[in-house]
Parts: C-alpha cells; structure tokens; sequence
C-alpha cells in the first residue's frame, strides 16, 4: 500500500512541476523578436496572468473548503477588496497627470467636488502600505464574518448564504459615488506601478512573473498548513466538527485561522490582478464571481490544492475560448459544468488522474 | 486536579419538547470509581453523559467536576478538564488513518499555533504505538479509518480515548459487536485504568457488567432506579420488574 501513496504522490508532485514550467513559458516566448514562429502574442500573456491571479483565489478557496469544509460563496470580495486596495495605490500614482490635472485627488473626485483625500486614503500614495492593506483588509472581514458565524457554530448552506450576502452588500456598498472608490465606474487609466509605466513589455512580464511567484508561494504555504497536524485537524473539522470538540479543541478558533488565512491569500490574488488587467470596479463582487470560483475548485477536485489550481486554469480557458464566439453560452456551460462534475465527477480532474495512477 | 477529582451530578433534569429524558438525577463518581450504569433503552443514559461533556445544557440541577460547574462550560473546556467521552455510535475521522485519528486525540497542546509546529516526537510515536498494540490495531495502523469493521471502530475510539489520557472516562456502550473475548479484554482493560482515573460505562450487557464486578446504577426514565453491587441490584424487585425481568 505505501508504494501506490508515494506513486500518486510523486505523480502530485509531477503534475505541480509540469503546470510550473509550463507557465514560465508565456513571457518566455514573448520575448522572442517579432516574426518568429513561436513567438506569443501580448494577449497571451496578459490572459496567462490574469488566470494566474485565478488560481492563487481557487487555490485559497480549497484551502478554506476542500480542507475545513468553509464553502465561502463571497471569495470573490475578499480578491476585490486587495484590488480595491491596489486600485487605490495605482489612482494616487497618477499624480497630476489626470484628465483634471489635480496634483493630489483623483478625476473621479474632482469630478464630484471633493475638497479633499479622504481619511481613508492616507497612506496608499505608498507601495508596501498598499500591499499590506491588501492583506489586511480581507483579512480583518473574514475575521468578523468568521467570529460571528463560527462562534454561533452556523455551518453549511447557512454559512454560504451568509457569505454571499457578503459580497452583494459590498457590490452594492461600492456602487455608491459617496463610499469614495469611484462608483461604478471603479479606477482605470492607471500609469505606473514602481516607477514603471503599466504599457510596455517589461511590466507586463514584471507583473507576470509577480503573480507567477505569489502563486508558488502561496501553494508552499498552502501544502505547509495541510500537511502539519493542523491540516488532519481541518479535515477532522470538515467531517466531524462536533467530535473534534470532544477531544478539546477550539474548533472556532482553527476555522478562523483558516478563514482569514484563505481571505488574505484571495487579497492577494486581487491585488496582483488589477494592474494586469488595468481596472477594477464593484462587479468584481458580484456573487456570481465567488460562486464560478467555487466551480474551478469543484472542477479541479478539491482538497487536493493542486486540483484548484488546474481547476482554475482549465474552466478559465474553456471560458476565454468559448466567449471569443458565444459569450451567451458560458452561463449555461458553466452551469452544465457543475451538474456534471457533482454527478459524475465528484473528485474532479485530480480524481481522474489519480485512478489512472493507481 | 491531580489526585483526581469527583463528578456531582444533583437534581439534574433536560426535557425534549416536554419529554423528561432525564428527571432529577443524582449521582456521584468518587475519584478513580469505576462504575456501570445498566438501564433499559431510553432510559437517559446516553443524555446523563451528554449533560456531563456539555452537548447538552440540563434545564436545572447540578453538575460539578471537582470545583468546575459542567453546566457553564462548552465541550471544548470540559474536554481540557479532562473528562473523555467515547460515543455509543463509534464517531471517529473516516478519512484519517487509524495512526491519524490516535495522533489527534494524544494528549498534547491544543492551539492552533502548536497544531501548526506540531512534530511526531520519538516518545509520542511509542505512546501511540504502545496503544495501536493495547487495542490490537498496530496491522491496521495505516488504514483509513472508514474502512474499519464495527467491532474495530469500537477498538479504535478507545485507544482515543487512551491517547487522551482523561481523569474521567466516559464509555457509553464500548463492547458491543464484540467478540465474548474482545469483551473480556474491554472489561480488563477498564478495571486496570480505574484506579487511577475514573471511569463511567454505560452497557447493556450483563456479563460485561458482571465481569467488571463494582457498583452498578440503574437509571430508568431519567432517574436513579437503584445503586448498588450488582449481586444486590440483581435482587431488587423494582430492577427485575423494568428490566431484568423481561
Ligand atoms: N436530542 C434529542 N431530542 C429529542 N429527544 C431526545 C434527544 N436525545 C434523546 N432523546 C430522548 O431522550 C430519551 C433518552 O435517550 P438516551 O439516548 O439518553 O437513552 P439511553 O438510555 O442512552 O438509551 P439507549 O440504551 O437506547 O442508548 C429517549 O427517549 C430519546 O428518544
Ligand atoms: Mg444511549
């Protein structure tokens, strides 16, 4: 028996490593001179990145769900409020170089005659403020939606209901022009990040290859929690909370632990997200997003982290193919989707490949 | 604590949408007793251990464990103050292996930091392996726990209960799908940690309470029927008319 556990492990460890090198490869063959046949265009990189950032939120989403039974239906608000804060550094980078040409405010708030930054904003002219608030921010919502559910010991369909409620009320919290995050129009027309202006090759690789290390990273973090005595007890949790207990645990305090662990990641993912795609507004928390990430998960098989991630690349691309000529169809695909791993594939892609490798 | 410390239960009542499942219970365990509770289906057996493990919070009485009130407490709390609970329907992880679940119930710190640093020391790895050999499981160690029998399920939430090392056991039901042999071993094994912990088992067998040879508490809906050795319980007619009898 344990020669099969390694063999599959060791296929595990295969499969992270191919995804790696294959993702290196995008900004790799961008750099070759123009013309040549292997070459890949800008877009790709660009796509590549964006389900990067997708991953890091699946891979979060696992770690909370696959592993502590947390079915959080509002991720999708924790990866836009770290964007938010990012959005918030890139608007106070613009500096006057603005359409209303104002040295400090931003055009949205000139345009609805602020006088002055908000509170709120102090700080955000500073990049490591910024990142840290990504963190943050989440962070600190997930740990009062957490404590309040948790503690009352609201589990299941009730906890997911909660959660996206979550993200409606903020949806509709940031759509306000007076909440001070420009409405629904949000931020764009950012210029540079780190000195480096966001349209040419280089921060376009830069950017990449951040999103592609936050991901490594947060898989290392990720695969440290599950395998350490602390990952048995999310999964003792996730099956038997209430057994857990009994043996004196404080089953409350291992499910916030995850919890805002899982929202900090998710920040993460928004944060490295909004300067590759160069706009973030309120529809990133819309429920629908949290909810499609729950089905990279589903899809990729989770509890298994790497299934996530796979999760996250393959829906992403069947979606990116499918939009480019029948943008109408996802929402039916992606629902027939989930229909179909819940009947047939409980396990999703990994349970495919592990029962070829045993 | 350590010497051990006594369970008072006085007075205790929980009702069920206007159902008593238990009625002004009293009863008390002296530090290293081992005691059976006997009482037929229903009688509130299962409820007494959940009032004690704080499931379930009584609508009146006493429960005291040494100084600490059992009513105030959440599971977690009274699980630290060491009272262990071994469940009538074995409840375990499935998906952790045997070794797993015995990993989990050792006793050791229970914060989440130390979850996270958590390292099998040589002496744990023996004290876990001393008990696989207790329960006969050291063959099976690396199996899911889902895939064991009933009979070895029962094994195993014992060893938890082992591995948790309490002051006070409670062991609602451990012998059933065991083997008469089996059987015997559970009853040896009880009367040696008795002494110096104290231990509650609830069983309906007979031969098994027999064979533990202390006192016996008949409970019969929700209060004490009668206490007393078993030879003298056995004689009692109000025992023999709701349950021996049948
Ligand atoms: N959560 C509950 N809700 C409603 N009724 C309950 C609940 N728990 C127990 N009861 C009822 O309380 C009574 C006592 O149940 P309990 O499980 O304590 O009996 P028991 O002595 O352990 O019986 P058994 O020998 O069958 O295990 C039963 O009539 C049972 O139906
Ligand atoms: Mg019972």
């Amino acid at each position: 028996m344990p020669g099969i556990s390694s063999l599959r492990f060791n296929l595990r460890l295969l499969l992270v490593a191919l995804i790696f090198v294959l993702l290196l490869l995008p900004p790799l063959l961008n750099a070759l001179p123009a013309g040549h046949p292997l070459r890949v265009s800008d877009f790709v990189v660009a796509v590549t990145g964006k389900w990067i950032c997708y991953a890091i939120l699946a891979l979060s989403i696992d770690l909370a769900w696959g592993y502590a039974g947390i079915l959080s239906l509002g991720h999708g608000a924790f990866f836009a409020l770290g964007g938010y804060a990012m959005g918030m550094h890139l608007m106070r980078n613009i500096g006057d170089r603005g359409v209303y040409g104002h040295p400090i405010l931003p055009d949205f708030m000139v345009f609805l005659g602020y006088k002055e930054l908000p509170w709120y904003w102090l700080g955000f002219e500073y990049f490591p403020f910024a990142m840290l608030m990504a963190l943050l921010v989440p962070g600190a919502l997930a740990g009062l939606v957490g404590w309040l559910a948790f503690r009352s010991r609201i589990t299941g369909v009730y906890l997911s209901i909660i959660t996206q409620a979550m993200t409606y009320a903020l949806m509709l919290a940031f759509f306000r022009n007076d909440m001070g995050f420009g409405g629904n129009n949000g931020f764009t027309d950012f210029k540079d990040l780190l000195g480096v202006p966001l349209n040419t090759p280089s921060a376009r690789t830069g950017l990449y290859l951040a999103a592609f290390g936050a991901l490594l990273i947060t898989l290392l973090i990720s695969a440290h929690v599950v395998q350490s005595k602390f990952g048995r007890l999310l999964i003792a949790i996730r099956d038997a909370e209430s057994r857990v207990r009994f043996l004196g645990y404080d089953v409350t305090a291992f499910k916030l632990f995850v919890f805002v662990l899982s929202a900090m990641m998710a920040g993460l993912a928004g944060a490295l997200y909004v300067p590759l795609v160069g706009i973030i507004n309120p529809g990133e928390f819309s429920p629908g997003n949290s909810i499609e990430a729950v089905v990279w998960v589903a899809f990729g098989g989770r509890g298994t982290l790497i299934g996530a991630i796979l999760g996250a690349f393959s829906v992403n691309a069947l979606k990116t193919w499918l939009t480019s000529f029948a943008p109408d169809l996802w929402l039916l695909v992606l629902g027939a989707l989930f229909i179909v791993v819940t009947l047939f594939l409980p396990r999703g892609l990994i349970g495919l490949i592990k029962r070829r490798g045993a | 604590m350590k010497k051990g410390a006594s369970l008072y239960l006085d007075g205790i009542t929980v009702t069920f949408d206007g159902f008593r499942a238990l009625n002004n219970l009293s009863l008390i365990v002296e530090p290293g007793e081992l005691r059976a509770v006997i009482g037929p289906n229903g009688a509130g057996k299962t409820t007494m251990m959940d009032v004690i493990t704080g499931k379930t919070k009584p609508d009146s009485g006493t429960a005291r464990f040494g100084d600490h009130d059992l009513t105030r407490l959440d599971e977690t709390r009274i699980a630290n103050l060491g009272i262990g609970r071994k469940f009538q329907k074995p409840t375990m992880f499935d998906a952790l292996t045997v070794f797993e679940n015995l990993e989990l119930a050792l006793k050791a710190p229970r914060g989440t930091l130390a979850a996270l640093h958590w390292r099998l020391s040589g002496e744990a790895r023996e004290r876990i392996d001393e008990v696989l050999t207790e329960i006969g499981l050291t063959e099976r160690a690396k199996d899911r726990a889902g895939i064991l029998s009933h009979g070895q399920r029962q094994w195993l939430e014992i060893g938890m209960l082992l591995m948790q090392d309490p002051e006070l056991l409670l062991v609602d039901e451990p012998v059933a799908g065991m083997t008469d042999q089996e059987t015997e071993h559970t009853a040896a094994l009880l009367r040696r940690i008795a002494g110096k912990r104290s231990v509650v088992v609830v069983e309906h067998d007979l031969e098994f309470v027999r064979a533990l040879g202390r006192k016996v508490t008949v409970l019969h809906e929700g209060s004490v029927l009668s206490e007393g050795p078993i030879e003298q319980v056995q004689e009692d007619p109000r025992v023999i008319d709701v349950y021996l009898g049948r």
